[in-house]
Parts: structure tokens; sequence; C-alpha cells
């Protein structure tokens, strides 16, 4: 492969010269990094691997996951591999719904001051005050539909000037929302009772009995449904 | 590498096949390439697929899996040294003495710790020590969905009959028959704590085919359907106040003079120090092996997945199964250079959108099992040179993912594949405009520890769940059963480990298996410096560089 275009990095203000197209995640292992914390999924999904930058020349503190970005050059990096935000504890049973829930949980929810810090602050591109302000009013459909991409990385509440808990707020709205809000299947239901009655039994047990030959034939045999959306 | 021109986030290049992807797209849309006949498959598979390279895989020298062929990364490492010498560790000492001990922090880890705690096994009472952080897991990253058999027109014996034909007809049959008919118990459980699935406005779940489904059985939450449950049931475990230790793997386990397990070392990895828990029962729920790139190969898995449970539980004599089967997932990343690997969900295909190689044209049934799947995308690639080759000398074909807008409607990209649109337009891709290039990744662990139906594996009070185990799948899992795998397994690891404490009694702790392995490495003349288990990979200096693939 051709020689590699290489850029300069600051690693904990500490300078380091990596090639260009890695992630800020594989630059800093290219320096000669070992994660211990600040690794996790690798793949955008865990938010393990928080990161504050600035760039050279700019006053301006930006926000990333390590592994979801391309390194730049003039990059001056800071890990952030855990947040210590305050996590309301309760069971999901006991909940009445004719209550703010949230704000009981989370008072410090209306002390939000609109600033839309957390939303700046969000790799994922959450409307997060949004779903603060729907949380404040009440919408937990609204506050779980807004927060659903949410990875937890918890940036939002380090940006945060009133101390909320973000990314804790909006999954305990996504658990009122999918608990209480959605309706229950009626398939499922009705599935599970038939095998509580053992309706399968006898056709199961003997399909775990039958041969190879018999079981490649009718696998070869049976229909394919549709594709949804077909 | 000199500076490209880039249109909209790909080479100029690379923008001339996408010009024929999108001039055969409409005459594609009526069109959808035939499946494989069974001898067609047969065929591919033995010539395509990497796990039928026999010159890649080595027999195992000793212990329950003697003479049977694995990958040489796995033998590598069950062939290693013990991490933990016994005469370094005073098992005297005590750190944390508990009924049910949990390696791992992934699903399987977390729904057995709260089916223990269901089981009657108090908090306090349970640990669950874990490499990286509680939820730092190939659970979080699953996209696609889990398998349910709950429609009226689909049965349990469907289910089986599908993931059977998915494994060759190699998978457990008792196992098996557990996975689909726990099923539905599972999902109710999943609805009672308020997992968001994708449903209709009557409370049905929408339901979707994966690669090697003949019925709609797929549930989701739209693409991040394995963070939506994962990050649910730890808020649970978190509010329970179990606890956890993170950052501090298992090293070795611990059996007793009475000839069961008996806990583990553990070792935290900022301080360095190791700590003796003592439990009377033990769950592995450690994941599976990605992170070994077998062959070379990219992974969709997250950094801890070094298959140290396969290390551990052969350290005291677990029989293991189907580790000759490594799932390469179809579709993962094949540009750009920072994604490499990185997992784009089966969904896509399940939702209508084809594989086109580099002049635009279907070569493979978008649904086929992934094994046949991903071959074919190897012999398109390889043999046929029909690939696209990308700046970094990776090979790919096409999925055609703007094929989504036009089947279910203008914003449909995004929508359901939120997770996969943001990760392209960080790189500046447009995935609802463009199509992207994939090439199959290294996915998943498709064997592992051998379980019974309740979770135990041939270990006294030793249980396992989740990508650990091996059983369900065979030799090739099919797509929405990991999920599915996990939560059965980890509960039924969670019950079984939990009655287990009741009758339980630990006698004296030993680490004499360990010594009992170093003999079995040294009989089998097997001469090596490495050490395992591995608990993380390698990616200092040059290893940070993408690596390229061995193939033919």
């Amino acid at each position: 492969m051709a020689e590699k275009e290489m850029v300069k990095i600051y690693i904990m203000n500490k300078e380091h010269e990596v090639p260009v197209g890695l992630t800020i995640m594989e630059a800093m292992e290219y320096a000669g990094y070992k994660f211990i914390r600040g690794a996790g999924c690798r793949a955008g999904f865990c938010g393990a691997c928080a990161t504050v930058y600035r760039k050279k020349g700019d006053y301006k503190l930006y926000t990333a996951l390590a592994c979801q970005t391309a390194v730049e050059d003039g990059m001056y990096l800071s890990q952030i591999p855990f947040v210590p935000a305050n996590k309301a504890t309760y069971d999901i049973n006991k909940m009445d719904l004719k209550e703010n829930i949230i704000l009981k949980y989370y008072p410090e929810v209306a002390r939000c001051v609109s600033c839309n810090t957390c939303t700046k602050a969000c790799p994922q591109d959450i409307e997060v005050m949004d779903f603060v302000q729907a949380s404040l009013k009440g919408e937990i459909e609204e506050a779980a539909q807004l927060s659903f991409d949410c990875i937890q990385c918890g940036l939002c509440a380090l940006r945060c000037p009133a101390e909320i808990p973000q990314y804790h707020v909006g999954q305990l709205a996504r658990r009122l929302y999918g608990k209480y809000i959605e309706k229950p299947s009626k398939n499922l239901e009705e599935r599970l009772e038939e095998i509580k009655k053992g309706k399968f039994d006898k056709e199961m047990n003997k399909l775990t009995k039958v041969g190879v030959d018999k079981l490649k034939k009718a696998y070869v045999e049976r229909d394919i449904e549709d594709l949804a959306g077909e | 590498m000199t500076k490209m021109d880039m249109i909209d986030g790909f080479p100029e290049y690379m923008r001339e096949s996408i010009e024929k992807v999108e001039r055969t797209r409409k005459g594609r849309m009526k069109k959808r390439h035939k499946p494989m006949s069974p001898k067609e498959k047969e065929k591919i598979l033995d010539k395509y697929h990497p796990d039928y390279k026999r010159e890649r895989k080595r027999a195992m020298l000793f212990g329950p899996n003697k003479g049977d062929l694995m990958p040489d990364e796995l033998v590598d490492l069950l062939e290693a040294h013990p991490l933990v010498k016994p005469g370094n560790i005073d098992l005297s000492h005590i750190d944390y003495d508990v009924d049910v001990l949990i390696i791992g922090g992934g699903g399987a880890a977390t729904v057995a710790a709260l089916w223990a705690n269901n089981t009657g096994i108090k908090t306090e009472d349970i640990l669950m020590a874990t490499k990286l952080r509680h939820g730092d897991a190939n659970s979080m990253m699953a996209e696609g969905g889990i398998q349910c058999a709950d429609r009226k027109d689909d049965t349990p014996m469907r289910h089986y009959l599908d993931t059977m034909g998915g494994g060759h007809f190699t998978n457990d049959p008792e196992v098996l028959k557990t996975l689909v008919t726990d099923a539905q118990e599972i999902l109710k459980w999943h609805e009672e704590l308020g997992v968001m699935y994708d449903k209709d406005e009557n409370g049905e779940f929408i339901e979707i085919s994966g690669g090697g489904t003949s019925k709609n059985r797929l549930h989701f939450a739209r693409d991040y359907t394995g963070m939506e449950i994962m990050r649910n049931i730890r808020d649970v475990m978190r509010n329970r106040e179990i606890p956890v230790l993170e950052f501090t793997p298992a090293v070795e386990l611990i059996t007793d003079d009475l000839g069961q397990l008996a806990g583990a070392v553990l070792y935290n990895m900022e301080t360095e120090q190791y700590y003796v828990a003592r439990a009377k029962s033990t769950v592995l729920a450690t994941g599976g092996w990605g992170r070994l790139h077998i062959q070379n190969y990219p992974t969709t898995n997250h950094y801890g997945a070094t298959a140290d449970g396969l290390v551990l539980s052969y350290h005291v004599g677990a029989k293991l199964r189907d580790l000759d089967a490594v799932q390469y997932h179809p579709t993962g990343a094949a540009y750009p250079e920072q994604i490499i690997g990185l997992l784009i969900t089966e969904k896509f295909r399940g939702m209508g959108a084809q594989i086109v190689n580099k002049d635009g044209e279907q070569f493979v049934y978008p649904l086929e099992a992934r094994d046949v799947e991903a071959s074919a995308l190897i012999r398109e690639c390889y043999e046929r040179n029909n690939g696209v080759v990308t700046p970094t000398d990776m090979r790919g074909v096409w999925l055609d993912s703007p094929m989504i807008e036009i089947l279910h409607g203008e914003g449909a990209v995004k929508k359901n594949f939120d997770a996969m649109y943001r990760m392209y337009e960080r790189f500046g891709i447009n995935m609802a405009k463009d199509p992207v290039l994939v090439f199959p990744t290294l996915h998943y662990q498709n064997g592992g520890v051998t379980i019974d139906v309740n979770a135990q594996t041939s270990v006294p009070s030793l249980f396992a769940g989740g990508e650990v185990e091996g059983g369900p799948h065979g030799k090739n899992r099919l797509m929405g059963n990991s999920l599915l795998d996990y939560n059965v397994f980890g509960r039924r690891a969670g019950i079984s480990a939990a009655k287990h404490v009741k009758k339980a009694k630990i006698g004296k702790l030993t680490l004499n298996h360990v010594e009992k392995y170093e003999k079995m490495i040294s009989d089998a003349r097997v001469k090596t410096d490495r050490k395992a288990p591995m608990l993380l990979p390698e990616y200092r200096g040059k290893e940070a560089l993408s690596r390229s693939l061995d193939i033919f």
C-alpha cells in the first residue's frame, strides 16, 4: 500500500503523528495506547468512547464518539470514560401514570433552562432538550420516541448547566412507554396460552425425534412466506 | 495514498459503479434472484466459505475435544498456558463469597442475574464480574431482531425447522426445542419490562423475515433491537442494585475437592489485583470470539470478544461443540475505511434490498442463510472478480439500500435504519440515496460450551448462557436467534444456578485443574509462550491499521 498521509493530534496534550483514515480510537491505539476504559463495542452502540476535543485555533469544544469519528489534523483529544450522573432507582411495576412519574424520580428536570447545550453535545444528534422538555410536561411517548437512539454516553449530562441526567431520564421514559402505553400483543398472549396448555407438545416432540433425512425433506419442501411489505 | 476527489463520500471510480447500480435498479425491482438448490449450496460452501478451508484449522491435541478441528486462532488459545499460576493465588483468602457468580456483563449475564434473583437468590448473594462495563457486549450491538413464533400462521415447529435447516441439521434437538418454545415467554417478559418493540396500533408486533426463515418472525426495535433490550434489562439490574464488578474479568475458574466448580479468580485490570470469588453456582456468560480475527477477517464484535469463556471452561474439562463453524455475516461494511467490518443488518434484505455486483447485477438470492450468502459474496469478489476494490484494497459488492426508499416510501431508510443511516452520514455517505459496499465479516461463534436444556454444562455447578454456549444453532446460526438464545439460556442458567444453590455444598477450593492442564500441554508436546485467556486484543501501533484478508 502507498505511503499514508499523516496528521498531528494531541492526546491529553501530548503530540502524536498518525495516519489519516483512522478513527480517533484507532489513532490512539496507533500512538501506543491500549484501552481498558474508553472502548466498548467499537461500532457506535455502547457509549464507552465519549470524547471531548478542540481543534487548533478554534475555541469551541466538540463532542464525539472516538470509534465513529475520523481523526483530523490538530485535534486536542480527551476521553470521558465515565460520567457520575445520578440515576434514580425505581420499580417499573409500581408506577401510577396519573402523576408525572419522570418529574417524581428526576425532579432536576424542572431545572432545565432550555439552553440546548445537551442537544449540541449529543453525538447521536438527538433532540435532547426537546425530550427533557417533554418529560417535564409528562409527555411520556414524546420523550420515549425522541430519546430512542440514546446510547447513554453521558455527554449531555456533563455539559448540562442544570445538572440533569438526560440519558437516565430517557431510559425511564422509554420503559414507561413500552410498559404502559404500548399495548400488549394479543397474538403473543394466545400463543403463550397454547404453549402452556401443551398444544404443540406432541408435534414438537415428534419433530425432535425424526431422522435427518425426513427433516431435510420437510425443510426443502416448506413454503416461504412473502416478505413483509411486498 | 494520494488525495482522491470525493463525490458525496465516494471516489469517482466507485461512483461509476454506483451509476450502473442505479441503471439496473428499475429492472431488478421486479425480479429477485432465485434461491440455490441444496446441491448448489453444498458446492458453494465447500469451495468458498472460509470454514471449509481445512488448512486454517487444526485438531485439539488433548482434553474432552481431543481430535476436534477448530480454527488455529482458537486452538492457539486452548493450547496456551493458563494465565494464573496456582502458587500465586491464596485460595484461603476469600474476597467474595456468594451464592451465584456470573462471569460476563452482556445480555446472557444480565438475564441470568435477574432470574437468579427472581428464583429467590438475594441481590447481595449474587455477583457479576465483567471485563469491560456492564453492557459492553455484542448483545448491545444486535440490530436486526429476535425470533419468536407468535403469529397465527407460524408455529414453534416451523421455527425449529428453519433453525435446523440453517444449522445444517447439526443443532441439539432438545436444546433447540427449548429455544423455540421459551421464546414466547421471553417476549412476554420483555413487554412487561417495557421494551419498546415496533408494534402496530393494536399492539401486535411488526414482523419481518431474516435469512433462512420461512415466516415473518423477527421482532425488532427500529435497528437498535439489541441496545433497546440490553439497556432495559441493565436498568432493571441497576434498580435492584445487584452487585457488579466492572473491568474485573475472571482469569481462571476455581474447583473444589468434591470435583465441582466453586468460583473464579478475578483480576482487576485497572489496579492489577487478583480476587478470589467463591460461589455455589457459577454462570459463564462471556460471549464469543470475534476479536480473534479468525483468518484475519474484520469483525462486528465488541472489544472484549476474545473467547475467554471457552478457555476458562476447557481448563476445567468442559466439553465444547461446533467450534469448527465460524459465522461470517454476509454484509459487513467494506467502505469507508473507518467502519470496515461493522455490521450492516440483514433487515435491509428482509425489507427487500438486493445485493448486486460492480455492474449492478444480482448474483444471489438476498436471503440465503448466512453461510451460503457470505460464500456467494466471496465468490463474486474473488473468483468472478465482480467486486469493487476500495482505496484500502478491500473488495466488496453493493447492498442496494436505496431500494428500501422505493419499496417502503421516502424516508424509510432513516426511519427503519436510523443507526446505520447515522453511521454512514458521519462519513459523508447518504445510504438512502447511494448503495453501500459490503463484504462478509466475522460475526458469531456458532458453537461453544455444550449445555443441556437447563443450561447445565458438563462440569457440575457450572452453567452457561448466550454466545459462549453451543447447541441451539448447530453449525450456523440464523438471524434473530442470538438475542433469543441469550434470553432463553441466560434465564435458564440463572434459574438452574439458583436452584442448585439450595442443595450445594462447597468443599476445599483448589486450582489443581490448572496443574493438570499444564501436564496435558506438556504431554501433548505443545511448545508455546502464549498465555490465555487473552482478555483484550492487541491493536497498538501497526495493528491499528486495517488488515488484509487471507483469501485464497
